[in-house]
């Protein structure tokens, strides 16, 4: 038997094609685009040797403290919002609505599944001011309020996307902490209610602490998606106006196939990488500390 | 008390679901509007005669069909070789035991954090050096690798939940762990394997940043990179059209999710729990 289950061919054969196709395309790139880091050209000028010139621009650009700035706020904002709305969501649906939650729950699931660009150019007209005025604007009209131009003013394009990726997720967050909610005994609730504990305690001393661990996962999933965010914003803003909503992703992006500076993008890239590497732990840590002293 | 606590929340929800509902209904109505109703009337007005032309625009002038075309050729042969190297390898990596299949699980897990930004540069290049960059094969390729980490992940959990002695019993009766797989194994985890094929089909529809950066004559473009640049096509913005296309993809996800909703939120949640 234990020869049988451990056969080096079958092994072989099973792992084989993954492995194969996983080194070569995914790890052994991160090791090249490691070292790109460390040169400057791209594919069609060939490679030249700078050392760690690219590091210490990094360090000196303003575009890259700018989009650095902008990555943070945004995914730090968004973390908290989608991570938040999610959880009232979750809460709403399983002491409020309880059995008849179903069909709402599969409502607001849907956007998550559309097509980020297509959300995008609706989105855009959603909040277009000129030439057709959008609901948004027309709807602020009515209110007796001016029009605005939400995407020829930074912070207003900031919110909009903040809005648009709310739009999308918030139903996702709400079913994955719902998971995670049903799973709390129902008894125990309902003793504490019935000692008299008022429904903030209630959340607050029973069902948050109960539901921290997939709380925990989704706030990991939700900063490392928001640290990577790229669809949203280009198919919204394009990193507009001028470059007030362009993180980190779009600048490397620009910076490599725009410029054509492939050691630049590279180091860019690795900042990057080392951003979302530092928030996992960074979380992890906290979190374990709190279930600790709890 | 009852009626206390139900009205707050049925006003909740009635407003939540007018957020959600009410942009897919402006959008509908727009894709049968013509070019003047957008300019001239008022955001929610309902389109005068119903321009069932902006579609046929939307898929002949603005290329839509070629574009739906090339998505088609490059997410489905990826999926194809995901599910099945990522089944093999969760299969390989949980139930047959050998030296070191921890380490090789977590170096996949590893994948899963890595931004797409990290492996762009390098496989641009080799994919030009090669020569492939006129076809969609660095897309097969590249979502095939992509797609591969948390399809390894997922299954490998799935299989953790099969007895052991399944297998025992099948190569007692004189199969390979070969044959254990394919004809066992597999069948098995049948329903998970098509819930991963779901996510994993999402996620690579839905993609932007790969097809933009490997995608370099407009022949190629995949649904999401067509959609991007359908302004371009026309000169100014052409409205009825561009919601048009829109609403193509966005009501071909309804139709997907109108049958298969409950499989895609609970597979699209667990993706997020295990990753």
């Amino acid at each position: 038997m234990e020869r049988v289950l451990g056969d080096k061919k079958t092994i072989l054969v099973l792992l084989g094609p993954a492995l194969i196709v996983y080194t070569v395309v995914m790890l052994a790139p991160v090791v090249i685009s490691m070292g790109y880091a460390f040169f400057d050209g791209n594919a069609i000028t060939g490679f030249t040797w700078t050392g760690t010139d690219n590091f210490q621009r990094l360090f000196d650009d303003p575009d890259v403290r700018s989009s650095l700035w902008f990555t943070l706020k945004y995914g730090l904002i968004l973390t908290v919002l989608q991570v938040g709305l999610g959880y009232g969501l979750a809460l709403l649906y399983v002491f409020v609505l309880q059995r008849g939650s179903a069909l709402v729950r599969t409502l607001i699931f849907f956007p998550v599944v559309l097509p980020t660009v297509a959300v995008a150019l609706l989105f855009q007209k959603l909040f277009e001011i000129a030439p057709q005025e959008g609901p948004v604007n027309a709807f602020l009209g009515v209110l007796g309020g001016s029009p605005i131009d939400f995407f020829g003013d930074g912070g207003h394009a900031f919110w909009v996307v903040i809005l648009m990726d709310l739009w999308r997720s918030a139903g996702f967050y709400g079913v994955l902490l719902y998971a995670g909610l049903v799973d709390v005994p129902e008894e125990m609730l309902e003793s504490a209610r019935l000692e008299g504990a008022s429904t903030y305690r209630l959340v607050r001393h029973m069902i948050i602490p109960l539901s921290m661990p997939v709380l925990l996962s989704a706030l990991i999933f939700s900063i490392n998606g928001t640290l990577k965010v790229f669809d949203s914003i280009v198919a919204l803003t394009n990193g507009g106006p001028g470059n007030e909503t362009t993180p980190l992703t779009l600048y490397m992006f620009q910076t490599s196939f725009s410029y054509g500076d492939y050691g630049y993008g590279a180091s860019i890239a690795l900042m990057l990488t080392v951003l979302c590497l530092l928030f996992t732990v960074f979380i992890f840590r906290s979190a374990r500390r709190d279930v600790t002293e709890a | 008390m009852r009626d206390l606590r139900t009205l707050p929340a049925k006003i909740i929800v009635a407003v939540l679901l007018v957020i959600v509902i009410y942009p897919l209904v402006w959008l509908l109505l727009g894709s049968f509007k013509t070019q003047a109703e957008f300019l001239n009337d008022p955001a929610w007005s309902l389109p005068h005669h119903w321009q069932f032309s902006n579609y046929s625009e939307a898929w002949t002038t603005g290329q839509l069909g070629t574009y739906l075309r090339n998505s088609v050729v490059a997410v489905f042969p990826a999926l194809a070789f995901i599910v099945l190297f990522g089944t093999a390898a969760g299969f390989a990596l949980e139930v047959m035991v050998w030296r070191g299949r921890n380490a090789i699980l977590l170096a996949f897990l590893i994948g899963i954090m890595v931004p797409g930004q990290m492996i762009l540069l390098p496989l641009f290049t080799t994919y030009f050096q090669l020569g492939l960059t006129g076809s969609l094969w660095p897309l097969i390729i590249t979502y095939t690798a992509i797609g591969l980490p948390l399809t390894v992940f997922m299954m490998a959990s799935y299989f953790r939940a099969v007895p052991r002695e399944i297998f025992e019993a099948a190569v007692l009766d004189g199969a390979s762990m070969f044959r254990a797989f394919f004809f066992v194994g597999f069948p098995m985890v049948r329903n998970a394997v098509f819930t991963v094929a779901l996510v994993q089909f999402f996620f690579l529809w839905n993609d932007l940043l790969i097809a933009l950066t490997f995608t370099n004559s407009s022949d190629l473009r995949t649904v999401q990179v067509g959609l991007l640049n359908f302004t371009g096509q026309f000169g100014q913005t052409q409205y009825g059209p561009l919601f048009a296309g829109i609403c193509i993809n966005v009501f071909g996800a309804l139709a997907l999710y109108l049958v298969l909703n409950q499989k895609i939120m609970k597979g699209l949640a667990g993706g997020a729990v295990k990753g």
